[in-house]
């Protein structure tokens, strides 16, 4: 019988540590699957944040780095500028990316550096215990805003991608979510055309992925997806943002 | 060979330039300025990058990034730029990278002003960011000197995989003195199979990284950086004595006060008083080891900073309590003067003798 579908060679054996029913597992697959899709997987460095996704060093199966926090960019920025011809991508969350490290993107981006960053936005601080991000929406219950997010003193849900867009630097700008088997699939060819578009060296590409954290939203998987869909896209609604004049 | 007109910020420039230096990240801040507008002209001259990051914090980050890549890299800052870096320098000790990092003093605490001052000896020689490191602190006192210190800076970095600081002030970065410079070498990098370039034609991935999240894995991890730090202590004490002939008092000085020390050791000789001088070229590790051999026949010694006194704590250890260790020092960017360290010394030698 042939294999038709089996774990990708760019992810390494090690069982993730990521809680049930998160889709930090899922959005990893799609970028270890287009590493390998490209022919890319033994010329790329990837940098690693800090956050739940502290440990992807341990899952994708390239040279990594691991950052400190929020300065994944800069990171990358060092490493592509050394090494010009190499792949290099940055794997950051909300916290790392949106707070501690708004400058280090937006600076990147600007320079158009030729890098992909993938943006997990699942509008919670996980690996710490729950906090707002600044992705947070509104109203909605953290463990540092127990009463809900309120404008009027955690300020608004930042919206990155849209940010990100009107940087000159930045040539591919694009938001999915991994809550259903069709947005999978569109979050694969988003992340692919990214690379796609690093490997040819017009600019900065940028991925935002919605995802969910069942733990520390208190719901059960398949509720954590239904969320998903009815709260976090009408605030970060999907589609490309940005795409090269010519590819 | 032809000496030229040379700045001693543009030495540090030009010194990692020789050492195969191809990649420069910073920030602007003064008094170091001249150094990365060296460098933005003379990188794209060799096939070089110089790239002037969004905060120091980045640009140290950035070093991280291209030290990982297995580049030689240099970052250059001022004392408050150096601050913002530290938490960099730290994850650069604990993944165990190469890299040189400059800082041209200036006066602090905070703000501070930008007049030449020594009073980040503490943060240089003490580890600087959290976690118990070390890294090798240079301190050269000529423009010639910043030439071949940055030089060894990249030879140790790559020699212990690890940051290496070379600390300089305003008067050394701003002037011009002669200097030897010669063909740019050739330089062979030596090789750095742990590097993160991409796993082609190696079995094993490379992963650099300071987590370790087990306490066991950790404390080995520590371990095996102290015994680095160990080695450095026995292999790389660097020092220049100083008419130490006879000398009963010891002044013991680094940087461009040393400069000032030699001519309060002239005048003082000149008098008749046996003075004479231990300049540490290497504030980490400390070279104790003259310290501790004049400390057998001085009778006194005389610490001159630019500084509330931090490196006098050094001395006083290798002295061991052995013989009186005095202080001269100005804050705040004062320059001293050898009217005034020579009032001083004739003082400390009327009680010694």
């Amino acid at each position: 019988m042939a294999v038709s579908l089996k774990r990708t060679e760019g992810l390494t054996d090690k069982p993730f540590h990521y809680c049930p029913g998160c889709t930090h597992g899922v959005i990893h697959r799609l970028v270890a699957e287009t590493l390998v899709e490209l022919g890319v997987l033994e010329r790329t460095v990837g940098i690693c944040p800090v956050g739940c996704a502290v440990f992807a060093y341990d899952y994708f199966n390239c040279d990594m780095i691991e950052a400190a926090h929020g300065r994944a960019p800069a990171v990358a920025t060092g490493v592509k500028r050394a090494l010009p011809d190499r792949v290099v991508f940055t794997y950051q969350g909300d916290g790392d990316l949106a707070a501690i490290g708004t400058a280090e993107i937006i600076h990147a981006a600007s320079r158009g550096e030729r890098i992909t960053t993938i943006f997990v936005n699942n509008a919670v601080y996980g690996m710490t215990g729950g906090q707002m991000a600044p992705t947070t929406l509104l109203g909605q219950k953290t463990t540092t805003t127990p009463f809900g997010r309120r404008a009027a003193d955690a300020g608004f849900p930042l919206k990155v991608a849209e940010m990100l867009s009107v940087v000159e630097g930045s040539v591919y700008v694009s938001r999915v979510a991994v809550n259903s088997p069709k947005n999978i699939l569109r979050a694969k060819k988003a992340v692919r055309r990214a690379f796609e578009i690093q490997v040819q060296g017009l600019g900065f590409t940028f991925v935002e992925v919605l995802s969910t954290c069942p733990t520390n939203w208190g719901l059960s998987p398949p509720e954590a997806m239904r969320w998903l869909e009815k709260n976090m896209i009408p605030v970060y609604p999907l589609g490309e943002f940005k795409v090269p004049e010519v590819e | 060979m032809d000496k030229i007109l040379m700045k001693g910020n543009e030495a540090f420039g030009e010194g990692a330039v020789r050492a195969g230096c191809r990649l420069f990240f910073g920030y602007p801040i003064t008094p170091q300025s001249e150094l990365p507008h060296y460098l933005a002209r003379r990188l794209p001259e060799v096939g070089g990058v110089y790239l002037q990051a969004e905060s120091e914090v980045a640009a140290i980050n950035m070093v991280y990034g291209a030290a990982a890549a297995g580049a030689r890299v240099m970052t250059s800052s001022s004392s408050p730029g150096i601050s913002l870096m530290q938490e960099g320098i730290s994850y650069i000790a604990g993944a165990e990278l190469p890299a040189v990092i400059i800082n041209i003093m200036r006066g602090g605490p905070g703000l501070g002003n930008i007049a030449p001052s020594q009073s980040d000896y503490f943060q240089a020689v003490k580890g600087g960011g959290h976690g118990d490191y070390k890294l090798p602190v240079l301190a050269p006192s000529s423009v010639q000197e910043i030439i071949d210190l940055v030089g060894l800076a990249f030879e140790l970095a790559d020699k212990y995989r690890n940051p290496v600081m070379v600390v300089g002030d305003g008067v050394l970065g701003q002037m011009m003195e002669p200097v030897k410079l010669g063909p740019v070498p050739e330089v062979v990098l030596p090789p750095k199979a742990w590097a993160t370039t991409g796993t082609a034609g190696r079995r094993t991935r490379n992963i650099i990284n300071s987590l370790y999240i087990e306490p066991e894995e950790l404390e080995k991890v520590n371990l095996r950086l102290q015994a680095k730090y160990r080695e450095m202590e026995r292999e790389e004490k660097r020092w220049e004595e100083y008419r130490l002939d006879g000398a009963a008092l010891i002044l013991v000085s680094f940087g461009m006060v040393a400069r000032i020390a030699k001519a309060v050791v002239d005048k003082l000789r000149a008098a008749g008083i046996p003075a004479g001088l231990i300049r540490p070229i290497t504030l980490y590790p400390f070279p104790d080891i003259p310290l501790t051999t004049a400390a057998e026949t001085a009778k006194a010694f005389l610490v001159v900073e630019m500084n509330a006194g931090q490196m006098v704590e050094d001395v006083r250890l290798a002295v061991s309590s052995r013989r009186p260790v005095h202080f001269h020092g100005r804050t705040g960017g004062m320059l001293t003067t050898v009217a005034e360290v020579t009032a001083t010394a004739r003082e400390i030698w009327e009680v010694a003798e």
